[in-house]
């Protein structure tokens, strides 16, 4: 992508006083290792050993790759992001500097490691699993590198572990948010997790739930899916299910200040599925009398979208309803750097957005919901 | 010595019990017995929303049985109601009729642990220990109950054992053996504890709906098929607690397993063995043989009983299994019933016979 | 507010007079009253089995809460919609409607054993034919059939086909596979040969649980939940290809909702455009096969009436042919009378209520033409 081409497009801003160097805050970026032992390195030697011989174990069926396979070598990243030193997409910081900080003007990228450690059978590894995985983000990429922030990856399913992990690494503000995966064993809602909610609302730490390959259950109602298409389609679904049982436990209710992420799921859903919610609430709130408001106050007020799979309207302008019933205070950009489908800052969204909001959604409402300096 | 060796000689009974039945199952007339044990809101919940489980029909078992109500065609009460639901018909044909010295309830309607609501599973299951003592603990001494405990919600599933603990009508735990996740992971192990602190023992009758198919294989189709893999649920539970190392962690805790046969517990025991023999380091906490636990914590009620062609092979089973882990269970009103007189196709010493008829259980239950 | 002041009233903001109701429920049947359309292995069968006295009701729709029963429509039994009486007096004069469509969901549909669920499916189809259809002239009638056994499900639509107050075919929204995968299809195949659409109703077996991230705990939870079952399913004969190999096939989705459609399309198109390659039966971007294919029953309205939202939705789908009107009698779904959203506006709403139906429906549209005839 040459300077030509980037100064030749004229269809992003129709507002004169866009800021075309404005700074961003990239709320989705897929760090990755360079080789499999890299992880073991920051395991102790018990677990290095028994990752050799039993694996991580989870749902997945497969051991060492998606049984969806991607469009793209790498399960599904972008043809261009393979550093040349070596190594696959998102491995190499020097490479990643280059072609997506320096680039791009992102002034802060937040890690989501998507750790195996969330999602193994094995309880006690994927303790340690997380315990690790944190600790690579600090040795890899935030030491190095300040414009990086990390996820604390906990196990949720073993709650008093995950506990003891925010705890460990609550102090080093170069972490940002805990992450826990969408498709868990039971809906996220459930009060199994609340202790988690209860830590991070204690801790003004937001939950980043960011969209999940394998659960233990079929990726959607429908059943276990049999395309790609399909099945990256029902990301978006995990994470509405998600919301509806968050919403519907009463999770904000007992937690008011609990600030959740959705992350890589697109949001133009987010509107027809706080009517939906609205409406059955109230005809069947007295099910969940722990619900006090109507559910899209709670959507208003809890959860943030990060914007990346921008959805694509065949008529532009019909985004701005969307921006409009979402709320561009609730959108939060994200590049989901290096997969195939990564939005480039630049050109994702086509329709004019004002100052105002171009700096929301770039900047300010990230720089709020994760206290950035 | 410690209490797992005592454990292991055969007991003879004493005078006091020598027929106890460790499987029967109450019913109430109509549904609505159940109300005056329930609050206000959750009658209305229940007229409304009903309960609410992790399968397809809302009312009726996902694999109809072959009779109505799954009884015995001559256990209908004459004076109505569905059979379990009359006290004086039950004394009369069960408990007068065969012997019975004491017999344990074992309360399957309303599925308390398996309702998706959380509040409404405590609900239900704090109304079903209510409604035990009521109808039935109250006014006969012969019977004694199970206490109902959520496993989804282990808090409330302590805050019930607590509460009941101290009454001695109630002589054991009730979970079931199908539930979300496999039992032995360590977000239950506060209700082991609560058992172990209590002297209570757990019991897991078949049955349950946890959310996952019947079988590691799919939806059976045929109620034979849904049968049998009771078997192979209980041995999955099994596994389970033996590999998490729940008896390490609590070696008191004694366990049966009520309703799924015992045929299959030997070769069971050898299969663990040999996979951990293997593979023990991926499971450092779990310090002997699998079997060993099976012979120390774990007990088998004996209905149904297996009926193996010829017969004496029976005789190796109950062998390699200890006629001292075998408990009588009749499963009244059930079709499969098993007589107290009739069951057994294979000799017995008068020893083993007092054991399994009561001594066992005098023992798993903490009679003596 | 708005709405509940104009059911006072009791004059809608928009007519429904004249219009097909393309979703209505007559309560489901007790598996005793089917016993007489069982043939004799059957009904020993289940005599001796106690399945007569068994309840069929599914957890997906428990039949007295809230949504499933409003509460004006209520009988004295807790249910609603249980005698023709009441489907009269409630669902069809009050609205002046003209024809309905009865869609009787029941557990027959979801039963393990494939020969069970194939008789009570039969039997339930000859039920609502001899004490509905036969009784009440302004009816018509679903075929309910078992989709985990095809052939089974392709027998009952064979044999019931000649009844042609029975316009088309209803499966359960959640079944064991997604509905597009190639097990389902002589399903389509039989329906498209016959000029039947296929209605795909909100509801499921639970064969899994109805979300990717477990069991919901409350209903409510779940209700909503069943928006994303269908999203799901669309991809699915899209992707599959279902709509390429029976091209005349057409689907109707009840109970689902539509204002998910724009999200859904875009999102979808979107995706399509970079992965199209693992499909490439699928020449077009998939919204457009489902404007072409699919059509969505009015109930529920999922927006909020008293702002802009609906009319921007519509806007947004592009598609004025898309939606059938229905009352999703005895479902709560609305108040009063006010089945028709103000803001649709006339001339849409007559296309709602009669247009789009007579061009889904053939048999219906057959019938209209010769009562012109006449």
């Amino acid at each position: 992508m040459n300077q030509a081409v980037l100064e030749k497009d004229t269809n992003l801003e129709k507002d004169g006083g866009a800021e075309t160097k404005l700074s961003i805050v990239d709320c989705d970026i897929h760090p990755a290792f360079s080789s499999q032992a890299e992880l073991a390195k920051f395991l102790p030697q018990r677990w290095k050993q028994h990752l050799a011989d039993y694996g991580p174990r989870s749902a997945n069926p497969l051991v060492g790759t998606l049984p969806y396979p991607r469009m793209t070598p790498g399960n599904g990243m972008r043809r261009d992001a393979w550093p040349p030193n070596g190594g696959p997409p998102a491995s190499d910081l020097a490479y990643l500097q280059e072609q997506l900080l320096d680039l791009l003007d992102i002034e802060y990228g937040i890690l989501q490691p998507l750790a195996a450690g969330s999602s193994t059978l094995n309880q006690d590894l994927g303790v340690a699993m997380c315990a690790a995985v944190n600790d690579w983000q600090i040795d890899k990429w935030m030491d190095p590198e300040p414009r990086l922030k990390g996820s604390i990856s906990v196990t949720q399913e073993d709650v008093p572990a995950a506990l003891t992990e925010i705890e460990a690494r609550i102090n080093d503000k170069r972490f940002v948010q805990i992450a826990i995966p969408p498709r868990t064993i039971e809906p996220a809602g459930r009060r199994r997790y609340w202790p988690i909610y209860e830590a991070a609302e204690h801790y003004d730490m937001p939950i980043g739930m960011h969209s999940a390959a394998y659960g233990q259950h079929t990726n959607s109602g429908a059943g276990w899916l049999s395309f790609y298409i399909e099945e990256h389609y029902a990301f978006s679904h995990s994470l509405q299910s998600v919301l509806t049982s968050m919403i519907f436990e009463g999770v904000f209710e007992r937690f008011p200040k609990l600030k959740l992420v959705v992350v890589e799921g697109g949001f133009a859903w987010a509107a027809p599925l706080a009517w939906r919610l609205d409406k059955q609430w109230e005809r069947m709130r007295s099910e969940v009398p722990q619900v006090k408001r109507p559910p899209s106050e709670y959507l208003k007020e809890n959860v943030w979208f990060t914007t990346q799979p921008i959805e694509e309207p065949e008529n532009n302008r019909h985004l701005l309803d969307t921006l409009r019933w979402v709320g561009t205070d609730r959108l939060m950009f994200s590049t989901d750097y290096p997969h195939w489908d990564f939005d480039d800052p630049r050109y994702a969204f086509k329709v004019p957005l004002s100052p105002t909001e171009r700096a929301q959604i770039f900047r300010d409402n990230a720089r709020a919901v994760y206290r950035l300096p | 010595m410690s209490e797992a060796q005592t454990l292991e000689r055969p007991v003879e009974a004493k005078a006091k019990y020598n027929l106890i039945d460790c499987d029967i199952h109450p019913s109430m007339k109509t549904p609505a017995e159940i109300h005056p044990y329930l609050s206000q809101r959750w009658r209305d919940h229940l007229a409304t929303y009903g309960g609410h489980t992790r399968q397809g029909l809302s009312e009726t078992l996902s694999h109809p049985r072959m009779v109505p109500e799954v009884s015995r065609v001559d256990s209908w009460p004459p004076a109505g109601g569905p059979p379990g639901s009359d006290l004086p018909f039950l004394r009369e044909q069960h408990l007068d009729g065969l012997g019975i010295d004491l017999g344990v309830l074992v309360p399957l309607r309303f599925n308390a642990s398996g309702q998706r609501h959380p509040d409404l599973a405590v609900a239900l299951a704090v109304a079903i220990n209510d409604w035990q003592i009521g109808k039935f603990l109250e006014p006969e001494p012969r019977l004694r109950g199970s206490i109902i405990a959520t496993q989804e919600d282990p808090a409330s599933a302590v805050a019930e054992i607590n509460r009941r603990a101290s009454d001695k009508r109630f002589l054991q735990i009730l979970l079931p053996p199908r539930s979300i996740e496999p039992l032995g992971k360590r977000r239950h192990w506060p209700i082991f504890e609560a058992a172990v602190s209590h002297n209570l023992p757990i019991s897991m009758h078949v049955g349950g709906v946890g959310g996952h198919q019947a079988t590691g294989a799919g939806w059976p189709s045929y109620y034979i098929e849904e049968h049998h893999s009771q078997v192979q649920t209980m041995e999955a539970v099994i596994a389970s607690l033996i590999f998490e190392g729940v008896f390490e962690q609590f070696p008191q805790l004694k366990l049966s397993f009520v309703e799924g046969g015992f045929s299959w517990v030997p070769a069971y025991g050898w299969r663990m063995d040999k996979a951990w023999a293997a593979m023990r380091d991926e499971v450092p906490h779990v310090k002997r043989p699998p079997s060993e636990y099976l012979r120390e914590n774990i007990w088998f009620t004996t209905q149904p009983m297996e009926e193996p062609n010829p017969a004496k092979n029976l005789t190796d089973t109950l062998r390699w299994i200890g006629t001292d882990r075998l408990m009588f269970s009749t499963d009244y009103p059930h079709w499969d019933f098993d007589d107290p007189r009739y069951a057994f196709k294979v000799p017995l010493t008068a020893d083993e016979k007092a054991a399994i008829f009561a001594g066992n259980a005098v023992n798993f239950y903490g009679l003596n | 507010m708005n709405e509940m002041i104009r059911s006072l009233d009791s004059k809608p903001a928009l007519s429904t007079v004249g219009a097909i109701d393309c979703d209505l429920h007559p309560a489901s049947p007790a598996t005793a009253a089917l016993m007489p359309y069982l043939d004799e292995y059957w009904r020993e069968t289940f005599i001796m089995r106690g399945v007569d006295r068994m309840s069929l009701a599914m957890t997906a729709s428990p039949p007295r809460s809230p949504i499933n029963v409003r509460s004006d429509w209520k009988a004295k039994s807790g249910f609603a919609g249980d005698t023709l009486e009441a489907v009269r007096a409630q669902a069809l004069d009050p609205f002046g409607t003209r024809l309905a469509i009865c869609n009787v969901l029941n557990g027959a549909m979801i039963m393990h054993s494939d020969d069970m669920a194939a008789a009570l499916c039969g039997a339930v189809n000859e039920w609502l034919a001899r004490e509905w259809l036969d009784k009440e002239p302004r009816l018509r009638g679903s075929i309910i059939v078992s989709a985990q056994n095809a052939d089974l499900a392709v027998a009952e639509i064979e044999k019931r086909v000649a009844d042609n107050r029975f316009v088309q075919i209803l499966i359960l929204a959640q079944n064991d596979e997604p509905l597009g995968r190639r097990r389902y299809w002589p399903i389509y195949e039989a329906a498209a040969r016959n000029r039947l659409p296929v209605c795909i109703h909100a509801g499921g077996s639970n064969r899994h649980a109805p979300t990717a991230t477990g069991w919901p705990s409350f209903f409510v939870e779940a209700y909503v939940a069943q928006g994303s079952i269908f999203e799901s399913q669309l991809l699915s004969l899209v992707a599959e290809g279902v709509f390429h190999k029976v091209p005349d096939l057409k689907v109707v989705c009840a109970e689902s909702g539509f204002t998910w459609l724009p999200s859904f399309f875009w999102r979808a198109d979107k995706t399509w455009r970079g992965v199209r390659a693992e499909t490439p039966w699928v020449t077009e971007q998939p919204s457009d096969i489902v404007k072409r294919h699919v059509r969505f029953t009015l109930q529920p309205v999922e927006a909020p009436l008293e702002t802009d939202a609906l009319t921007r939705t519509l806007e947004h789908v592009d598609c004025d042919d898309i939606l059938l009107f229905s009352t999703d009698y005895p479902h709560a779904q609305f108040e009063g009378l006010n089945a028709l959203p103000a803001a649709l506006g006339e001339t849409l709403a007559r296309k709602i209520m009669i247009g789009n139906p007579l061009a889904t429906y053939p048999r219906i549209a057959a019938d209209f033409a010769k009562e012109v005839a006449k």
